[in-house]
């Protein structure tokens, strides 16, 4: 059993060589912005005891199959009768134990660190857009703005933003690897996710939760400009960019795919998806698998409506929660 | 209602049309060859009707392996699809019902069967007893599985599969966004094999409460046993929660209520956290039996006791504890408030603790002993690295802040594999080689299953590997395609080329099946691995009342110290008395097809008729009901031939570990 005893040092390598270096093109280790960085500490901290545990297991574990293993010479070798060791099983229960105690310290810092506008940046007022998720594009309103995007958004480098995050369907999450980590989007909920990006750049985000057909397509762009270009941007919408009605608001909701688009005014005039009895946009005929269309079930009364949601005529009645 | 005749069968795609005929032909096949060699009475007595523990056993793992078969095409078609970028070789919506099938098959249909084979194969043998609590309804768990995971696979082919994933998450898995009957299939075929299984956890804590030979007290039963009961208590524990998941989605799905969809006011949260509080103890169901496993087997193969056998087993049962209380760390991304993510990052890694001192433990077993290589033991010894890098990535995925970076991608993806290859699959291979010969009467040939143990484990890492760092780079999970700038391609291809090695090496054992069953010895003593545990103690293959007279255990490794001081292990004339077995009975097989018509009827949405299947049901029930049968008595005589036919045979009987 030659072979198994290069297998297994190789395998514990593997990690070493590629999690230690920042040349290996991972978007996880390549931050940039605080929030991402408060993370990646963390993901680096807990490297260090993870890659302890393993170096220490796979020792041993080499050590001992090396050291014991069967051959011709000890055939008539009886093992000792060993019922364990208290004191070998309470060290190995103590050690992870503080491990865990240790990994836990920082990791609950970091989760209510992440609650807040990041460190360094408090002073500046962070700017609020709501991100709505839907079938298959990201729609991004700026309420101060006025301004609504699609499939890209917007911010100024150095300023925190605060995303409001929900979604007009199905659930789904909201992932810029280089500015921090994810929150879901969902319907009739809101989420909070504060992202800042500490220079000017083009960011890759996208929706990591699977929502159907259409899913390995829902990506979009964050782009962080400097403050002025920022401005200079959102003036320019105001001056060329279409303005958004409800009946194209409409448009945009059905299950499509779709490049970037720009408009004046923000869905929000008329629904925020985030709130317990906003009215249900989707339309289930729309959605089709093998041939069958979806649908809703619909009390009797309310039937003669079902169909009718897309075409903007108002059918909330019973969508109005507890 | 809105399932029209025309939507019955999938047509158009090519691959599911070749599968159909290949269906359609191996059925024919199977029912030309029963006939032609007039194996239809045989396999009605011997088999179909059986409520022998141990052909119950064979019968799950037969379907497990078959299982196992069918999930792994599914994985080979993912990866041949994301091998390249922007693969042309399946569409979104074929992917999204091969990724769903393939986690509701390895899970529900190839890990649980093939662990439940096992337990019902070992455990009566292993805590002395005939037979368990109650054999009928171990056969109707059979069925009621078998019935359940042949409504699921028709579905590919019938209907179509599938297609919100394997967790099924609500709303998409709704009829909104989710229309076709696919996942009419995931509630109701899981439901019907979920009944099965509830079953199976409540007859193995009663058989091993109750039917412990004398002298076995739960502090010296093997420790297979002992995680086969705790993986039983969450059974009994967890799935009541599934089934009413499955119930309340089958409602909404069918009849229109809105307990999870969008409009109406349902509560998609409510499923996500269901699904999970079922969903995670599932997980240590499967790999509790797993861990008991590989304690047998190391201990069997260093020639030592288990290290530390009472820290093994409070951990085993803090770890069941535990399982129930981690849930919400499938959500850390939901918002649920820092508080709830800092308790359920705690919880999990809690997990880690009692996990840890048992890896110590099967080390310090094998420490100071004398280690044989036999391929069960390769499984074994292979399971301990690559479970600490699952082990050791499950603590990162743990720290509720670090999983906003991890959520959902394929570094997830990679740890889970990383669990439940070496946890599970490893351990279900180590079982399969090591008991072998109790189930059938000769081995598996070792030399094929040392080739199937390096293509799989060395396919195994290449395969799951390369995704942690796909992971960290941003792939995410469950998408059919991606593009030539990600600069994924080079490790998605070297992960395709890891799950071909894996496949061959998933050949192997098939062939190596074959192989054994045509041509490996037969003539191999009870005891050829020089084992230390109770199922070692009677012929093999065991005799269907598994002993003739009951053995006594005085202590841990009965088998073992009975061999050393040469005590227990003969058997005189006076000793044997007539045995009482139970009938065999085709009910539970009938109770399976009544549920599987009533299943497809209800998930064709064709209510009046599942209304009336459901009679169907209830006739079973009332016929079990005033069936008086209680069983039969074995001669004597024929107890006495059985055995001098093994016991005799011990000269020159080929004894395969020395």
């Amino acid at each position: 059993m030659f072979k198994k005893n290069y297998f297994v040092p190789l395998l514990a390598l593997l990690p070493v060589l590629l999690l230690s270096g920042c040349d290996t093109n991972m978007l996880v280790f390549e931050p940039k912005g605080p929030a991402a960085r408060d993370i990646l500490d963390l993901i680096n901290w807990s490297l260090i005891f993870m890659l302890l545990v393993v170096v220490v297991v796979f020792g041993l574990f080499g050590y001992i199959i090396w050291k014991y293993r069967a051959t011709p010479e000890n055939k008539d070798y009886e093992p000792p009768e060993e019922h364990g060791s208290t004191k070998l099983e309470f060290i190995w229960t103590i050690i992870p134990i503080l491990i865990v105690i240790a990994l836990t310290i920082p990791t609950v810092k970091t989760i209510y660190k992440l609650e807040k506008v990041p460190a360094g940046y408090e002073k500046k007022d962070p700017i609020v857009i709501h991100v709505t998720s839907a079938d298959w594009k990201w729609i991004f309103s700026y309420p101060d703005q006025g301004i609504e995007t699609v499939n890209y958004v917007n911010i100024p480098a150095g300023t925190p933003v605060e995303f409001k995050l929900t979604s007009a369907g199905t659930m789904q999450s909201f992932w810029v690897p280089e500015l921090g980590g994810q929150k879901y989007t969902m319907n009739k909920m809101e989420t909070q996710l504060y992202l800042t990006a500490d220079k000017p750049g083009e960011f890759l985000g996208r929706n990591t939760n699977f929502n159907g057909q259409g899913y390995a397509g829902m990506e979009f762009t964050v782009e962080a400009k400097s403050p002025k270009d920022f401005e200079k941007w959102v003036k320019e919408v105001k001056e060329k960019a279409p303005k958004l009605t409800e009946n194209k608001y409409f448009e945009l909701l059905k299950p499509t795919h779709l490049g970037r688009e720009t408009y004046i005014g923000t869905h929000l005039a008329w629904v925020d998806h985030a709130k317990m009895n906003s009215k249900t946009y989707t339309n289930p005929e729309l959605y089709e698998v093998h041939g069958v269309k979806g649908k809703i079930f619909k009390e009797k009364e309310t039937d003669s409506e079902s169909t009718k949601d897309m075409d903007g005529n108002s059918n909330g009645g019973e969508h109005d929660g507890h | 209602m809105g399932i029209n005749w025309h939507d019955f069968f999938i047509v158009g795609n090519p691959l599911i049309l070749g599968s159909q005929i290949a269906i359609a032909l191996t059925m024919v096949g199977i029912v030309a060859g029963v006939t032609y060699l007039k194996k239809w009475k045989w396999l009605w007595r011997e088999w179909i009707t059986t409520v022998d523990h141990k052909r119950i056993g064979i019968m799950y793992i037969l379907s497990g392996v078959l299982m196992f078969f069918r999930g792994g095409v599914d994985g080979l078609l993912m990866k041949a699809q994301t091998s390249r970028p922007e693969m042309q070789f399946l569409d979104a919506q074929h992917y999204n019902e091969i990724f769903t099938t393939h986690g509701v098959i390895m899970i529900l249909f190839a890990a649980m069967p093939l662990l439940i084979g096992l337990m019902n194969v070992v455990i009566p043998l292993q805590i002395g007893a005939r037979d368990v609590a109650f054999p009928q309804l171990n056969a109707l768990s059979f069925w009621l599985f078998f019935s359940g995971a042949m409504l699921f696979n028709i579905s590919f082919v019938i209907g179509g599969s599938p297609d919100a994933g394997w967790t099924a998450y609500f709303p998409l898995a709704g009829k909104e966004f989710t229309p076709g009957i696919g996942n009419n299939y995931y509630a109701v075929a899981l439901q019907i094999a979920g009944i099965g299984t509830l079953m199976t956890g409540i007859n193995f804590i009663v058989t091993i409460l109750k039917m412990r030979t004398k002298g076995m007290k739960l502090m010296r039963m093997p420790m297979f046993t002992w995680t086969s009961f705790v993986a039983s208590i969450i059974i009994v524990a967890s799935f009541p929660i599934f089934t009413v998941a499955l119930g309340l989605m089958t409602f909404d799905r069918i009849f229109g209520t809105h307990f999870f969809t969008l409009s109406g006011g349902g509560m998609d949260m409510m499923w996500a956290n269901l699904f999970w509080l079922w969903g995670h103890p599932e997980v240590y169901i499967v790999v509790l039996p797993a861990f008991g496993m590989f304690s047998e087997v190391i201990s069997t193969f260093s020639r030592k006791m288990l290290f530390g056998y009472k820290s093994m087993v409070f951990s085993v049962v803090g770890i069941a504890f535990l399982s129930m209380l981690v849930w919400v760390h499938h959500f850390f991304t939901m918002g649920a408030g820092p508080a709830v993510n800092s308790v359920f990052s705690i919880t999990t890694m809690m997990i880690a603790i009692p996990t840890g001192v048992k890896m110590f433990n099967w080390l310090f077993t094998m420490r100071k002993g004398r280690i044989q290589f036999t391929t069960p033991m390769l499984w074994a010894l292979a399971f301990i690295p690559c479970f600490v890098i699952g082990g050791v990535t499950g603590v990162m995925l743990a720290m509720g802040a670090a999983d906003y970076q991890y959520h959902n991608t394929l570094f997830l993806v990679a740890h889970f594999h990383y669990v439940l290859i070496p946890g599970v699959v490893f351990a279900v291979f180590a079982g399969l080689y090591y008991w072998w010969p109790k189930m059938f009467g000769h081995m598996l040939n070792e030399k094929l299953g040392k080739l199937h143990f390096w293509f799989f484990v060395i396919g195994f890492n290449l395969t799951f590997m390369p995704m942690f760092f796909l992971g960290l780079n941003g792939a995410v999970r469950r998408s059919y395609t991606y593009s030539v700038e990600s600069g994924y391609a080079p490790l998605f291809l070297l992960s395709a080329i890891g799950a071909v090695i894996l496949a061959i090496g998933f050949g192997f054992l098939c062939y190596n099946i074959y192989w054994s069953a045509r041509y490996a010895d037969r003539n191999i003593s009870n005891d050829p691995w020089d084992a230390r545990t109770l199922e070692w103690a009677t012929a093999s293959p065991a005799p269907f009342y598994n002993f003739a007279k009951l053995p006594e255990v005085k202590s841990l490794d009965a088998f073992w110290y009975m061999k050393k001081n040469n005590e227990g292990l003969s058997l005189k004339d006076d000793e044997i008395k007539e045995i009482h077995m139970p009938s065999n009975s085709g009910l539970p097989f009938y109770m399976g097809v009544v549920f599987g018509i009533t299943g497809f009827f209800l998930v064709f949405e064709w209510k009046i008729a599942a209304l009336v299947a459901t009679v169907g049901i209830l006739a079973g029930l009332i016929i079990r009901s005033f069936d008086y049968n209680d069983g039969f008595h074995v001669p004597v005589d024929e107890i006495k031939a059985t055995e001098k036919a093994w016991r005799n045979i011990d000269k020159g009987v080929n004894n395969h570990v020395s």
